[in-house]
C-alpha cells in the first residue's frame, strides 16, 4: 500500500534527521553513514554458499483450540528443518476470525507471509485477481502431489485454468449428538425433519438445550440455512444462488428461511446465540449442556484424538446426517462441506522457489500423518488399511466417499460483500429480525451488485 | 545557547523531526484516506476514480446512519457520565478516610486492556453461565436477558463497561485539577459561611471549567470514534445492532473488501470529529477567564 511506504520512508527520514541533530553537522552525519554502512557490506560478502533462508508461515491453528493440528504443524515443520538444515520456518498463529483479518491487512500492504493459508473459491479470488497468490500447478504436477488429491478438491482453489492454493482438508458438516443426552430421553437419532423437530421439542421441553450454536461467528448458522435449503430446495438450486447463476428467491430457499426461524421459536438453540462465539457455543456441547452441534469434519480431533478431551466425554460423541425434509428435493447423502483452507505461495515472497518446495512437502506430509495424528480429513487420498483410527472417523471418511454431492460453504463460494451481506442477514435470520422474504430480497440484491 | 537559538537553520532542525514525524503519521495519512475515499478499490488490485460516488452512497446508507446514531448515543452516554466522575473526584479530592485507596481502586480498568475487559465482561453477561446472569437467576428472574445478543439491550449492556473502563482517566483529570486549587480560597469562603455545596458549585466548578471543556471534548470525541470493546464483544453485532461508525467502517474496509468506501466513512468521522469539537467550544466558549487569585 503506498500509505504505507510513505508513512514508512518519512518515519525513516525524521529518525535520521534526529540522528542529524544529535551530530550537529553534516560533516558528524557522513562519518556515521559511512560507519553504519561498512559493517552491513562486509556481512553481504561473507555469506555462506548455500545460503540461509528464512520462511514465514501464517495458520491457524492455536495450541489452545487446535491442539492436535498445532501440533502436526510443528511437526512437520521440525522435520522439514532436519532434512533442510538451511531453511528456518517461523510460525505465527492466529485464531480462525483473527486470521481472516490479518490476511485482509497484509494483503493490503502486500506483506503477506511467505506461506500461509486461504479459503477456497470466492474468498480466494480477490487475492488472485490482485495477483498476490503465485501459481503452484508446478507443485500440483509434481512427482510428490502428482494424483494424490481427492478430485475435486483442488477445481475450488483453480481461477482461470490455474490452481493458486493446495487443499489439505476436505471437510463435511454432520450434526455430532451425545449419545448420552439422547439415551437419557430416550431418543433415537433422527432421519427426517419431523423426527428431529420432535427431538428438538423433547429436548428443549426438558430444559436442555437441543443445539449448540455461536452465532456470533454468524458462518455457524449459515451451516443450518444451507443445510434445510439444500433438503428443501434441493443442491442445485442453492448452488446456483450462491455463486449467481440462480436466485434466492426460490420458495423453497424462502421456506428453508422460514424454517431456521420455526427451529428458533422452538427454542433449538442455546440460549443468546447471537452473542456468543464459536468456540463459547461449542463450550456448550463439550460441557454437556447442549444436546446437538452442527459443524465440519475439522472438530473431529476433540472427539477423537486430543489427549486434552477426556475419554468419557469422546465415546459420548456420535454424529448423523441431516435429515431430510418431507416432500423436500434433497437427499439425505449430499452434504454442506468441501476442501477446507489450503495453502498458497505469496507471489512477493523473496523465497518462493523455497517456499514452494516446503508446501509441496508439507501438503505431502499432511496427506500422511493428519489421519493419525490430528484426525483431520486431509485433501489428498487416504490410506486407511494400515492404521488403527477412530470409528468415528472412518465412519465419516465412508460417508465422504459415499457423497452424493457436497455443498461448498456459502460465505466461502460468494464474493467478499455478497458474503459479508449472506452473514448479516444469516444473523438477522436467527434473530428474526428480517422476514424470510426480506432476507432473499437482500441476498438477490448483493449476488446482483456482483462485488 | 541564545545566539544558536536564533539560528533559524537550528530552530529548523530542532522542529523537523517532529513536524515530519506528525506530518508523516498523521497529516498525509489522512489526505490520503480522503483521496482514496474518492476511489473504488478493493484494497488489492488497481484503483478506479469515481469521485463521489462513495460519499453519496454514505448520505443513503441507513445502515451508516444506524451506526452514527448508536455513536451518538455513547458520546451522549459518556458525556453524562462525566457528571458522575465530576462528582466522585469532589468526593476524593474532600478529606474522606480511605480516599487513597479508592482513587486506586477507581484507577484499576485503566490499567487493562481493551480486550481483557471485554473478556471479562463476556463473561460477566454469558447467557448462563455468567455473573450477571446467576444472580438474576439467584434473585428469582425466571429468564434472564442475553445481554449481548438482543439487539433493544445490547448497546446498553456495551456502555457500561466502557464507562467502567474510562471511569480512573476522567476522575483522575478532575481530581488532580481540583487538588490544584489553592486551599486558601477554600478557606476564606468556609470563614464567610459558605456550605460544602455552595464551596463545590462556586468555587470549585468554576475553577476547574478548563478542565472540564477539555474532557467534554475528549469524551465526545473518543466516543464518536470508538472501536475495540465493541469489535471484541459484539463486533457489531446483532444484526447491527451495536455496530458503530469505527467498526462500520472496518466491517466495509476488511470484511467486504470495499476500501474506498470504507476510507470514504473513515473521511466522513475525521469531519463529524472536527464539527464536534468545535461545536462544543462554541458552545462553551466563556468571554472571561477565571483565575486563582
Amino acid at each position: 500500500m503506498p500509505r504505507n511506504k510513505i508513512t514508512k520512508s518519512l518515519v525513516l527520514t525524521s529518525m535520521l534527521a534526529l540522528v542529524l541533530s544529535g551530530c550537529g553537522g553534516g560533516n558528524g552525519n557522513n562519518t556515521a553513514a559511512n560507519n553504519t554502512a561498512a559493517p552491513a557490506d562486509t556481512a553481504a560478502s561473507t555469506e555462506a554458499p548455500a545460503p540461509k533462508v528464512t520462511l514465514k508461515m501464517m495458520h491457524l491453528w492455536p495450541a489452545g483450540s487446535s491442539a492436535q493440528q498445532n501440533k502436526l504443524v510443528g511437526q512437520i515443520i521440525g522435520d522439514y528443518q532436519k532434512e533442510h538444515p538451511n531453511v528456518t520456518i517461523k510460525q505465527e498463529v492466529l485464531e480462525n476470525e483473527q486470521y481472516k483479518n490479518k490476511l485482509k491487512v497484509l494483503s493490503a500492504s502486500n506483506e503477506l507471509p511467505d506461506v500461509g493459508i486461504t479459503w477456497a473459491a470466492g474468498f480466494m479470488e480477490p487475492y488472485v485477481m490482485g495477483g498476490l497468490f503465485a501459481p503452484l500447478d508446478d507443485i500440483l504436477g509434481g512427482e510428490q502431489l502428482k494424483d494424490k488429491f481427492v478430485p475435486g478438491t483442488t477445481e475450488a482453489y483453480a481461477v482461470d485454468g490455474k490452481t493458486y492454493a493446495l487443499p489439505i482438508e476436505l471437510n463435511i458438516s454432520p450434526i455430532y449428538y451425545n449419545k448420552d443426552i439422547f439415551a437419557k430421553y430416550n431418543l433415537q437419532v433422527p432421519t427426517t425433519y419431523d423426527e428431529f423437530k420432535q427431538v428438538v421439542k423433547t429436548l428443549s421441553d426438558n430444559g436442555v438445550a437441543p443445539i449448540a450454536l455461536g452465532n456470533k461467528d454468524r458462518w455457524t448458522g449459515s451451516l443450518w440455512y444451507m443445510y434445510l435449503a439444500d433438503r428443501i430446495a434441493g443442491s442445485d438450486t442453492l448452488k446456483k444462488a450462491t455463486n449467481g447463476t440462480g436466485s434466492f428467491d426460490d420458495l423453497g430457499l424462502i421456506q428453508a428461511a422460514a424454517e431456521v426461524q420455526t427451529l428458533v421459536d422452538m427454542n433449538a438453540f442455546n440460549k443468546g446465540f447471537n452473542g456468543l462465539s464459536n468456540d463459547e457455543g461449542k463450550s456448550e456441547f463439550m460441557n454437556e449442556k447442549a444436546a446437538m452441534y452442527l459443524m465440519g469434519t475439522w472438530e473431529l480431533p476433540n472427539f477423537t484424538t486430543n489427549p486434552d478431551i477426556p475419554q468419557e466425554f469422546k465415546d459420548k460423541v456420535g454424529f448423523f446426517k441431516f435429515p431430510t425434509v418431507e416432500g423436500g428435493k434433497g437427499n439425505i447423502n449430499s452434504w454442506v462441506g468441501g476442501p477446507g483452507v489450503g495453502l498458497f505461495v505469496a507471489e512477493s515472497s523473496e523465497v518462493k522457489e523455497e517456499a514452494k518446495a516446503f508446501v509441496e512437502y508439507f501438503v505431502a506430509k499432511w496427506g500422511q500423518d493428519s489421519v493419525t495424528t490430528a484426525g483431520v480429513i486431509p485433501a489428498t487420498k487416504v490410506d486407511t488399511s494400515n492404521s488403527e483410527l477412530p470409528q468415528l472417523y472412518v465412519d465419516l471418511l465412508n460417508e465422504l466417499n459415499n457423497a452424493s454431492s457436497i455443498t461448498l460453504f456459502a460465505d466461502v463460494q460468494m464474493k467478499p460483500n455478497a458474503a459479508q451481506v449472506h452473514l448479516d442477514m444469516i444473523q438477522a435470520l436467527f434473530g428474526t429480525a428480517v422476514t424470510p422474504e426480506q432476507f432473499a430480497a437482500k441476498h438477490k440484491e448483493a449476488v446482483d451488485k456482483g462485488n | 545557547m541564545e545566539k544558536v537559538m536564533s539560528n533559524k537553520l537550528v530552530i529548523a532542525l530542532y522542529v523537523l523531526p517532529s513536524l515530519l514525524l506528525i506530518m508523516g503519521i498523521i497529516y498525509i495519512p489522512i489526505v490520503l484516506t480522503g483521496y482514496y475515499g474518492l476511489n473504488q478499490w478493493d484494497g488489492i488490485s488497481k484503483m478506479v476514480f469515481i469521485g463521489l460516488d462513495n460519499y453519496k452512497e454514505l448520505v443513503q446508507d441507513s445502515a451508516f446512519w444506524h451506526s452514527a446514531l448508536h455513536s451518538l448515543l455513547l458520546a451522549l452516554f459518556s458525556g453524562v457520565s462525566l457528571i458522575g466522575y465530576l462528582g466522585i473526584a469532589m468526593v476524593l479530592s474532600g478529606k474522606i478516610k480511605g480516599a487513597n485507596l479508592l482513587r486506586k481502586i477507581y484507577l484499576v480498568p485503566m490499567l487493562l486492556s481493551s480486550v481483557a475487559i471485554a473478556q471479562l465482561w463476556l463473561k460477566i453477561y454469558h447467557p448462563t453461565n455468567g455473573v450477571l446472569n446467576s444472580l438474576l437467576v439467584s434473585l428469582g428472574v425466571d429468564n434472564p436477558p442475553s445481554w449481548l445478543a438482543e439487539p433493544s439491550i445490547v448497546l446498553i449492556a456495551l456502555f457500561i463497561p466502557i464507562i467502567w473502563q474510562y471511569a480512573g482517566f476522567y476522575i483522575l483529570i478532575y481530581y488532580a485539577a481540583l487538588k490544584n486549587i489553592p486551599e486558601s480560597l477554600m478557606e476564606a469562603a468556609r470563614i464567610d459561611g459558605a456550605s460544602p455545596w455552595q464551596i463545590a458549585t462556586r468555587i470549585k466548578l468554576p475553577l476547574i471549567s478548563e478542565v472540564i471543556k477539555v474532557t467534554v471534548v475528549l469524551s465526545v470525541v473518543g466516543s464518536l470514534k470508538y472501536f475495540d470493546l465493541i469489535y471484541v464483544m459484539t463486533d457489531g453485532g446483532p444484526n447491527g445492532a451495536s455496530e458503530v461508525m469505527a467498526s462500520y467502517m472496518y466491517h466495509k474496509a476488511f470484511r467486504s473488501f470495499d476500501f474506498g468506501y470504507g476510507s470514504a466513512i473513515g473521511f466522513f468521522l475525521l469531519l463529524i470529529c472536527l464539527v464536534a469539537t468545535f461545536l462544543i467550544r462554541k458552545a462553551t466558549a466563556s468571554k472571561e477567564t477565571i483565575q486563582y487569585s
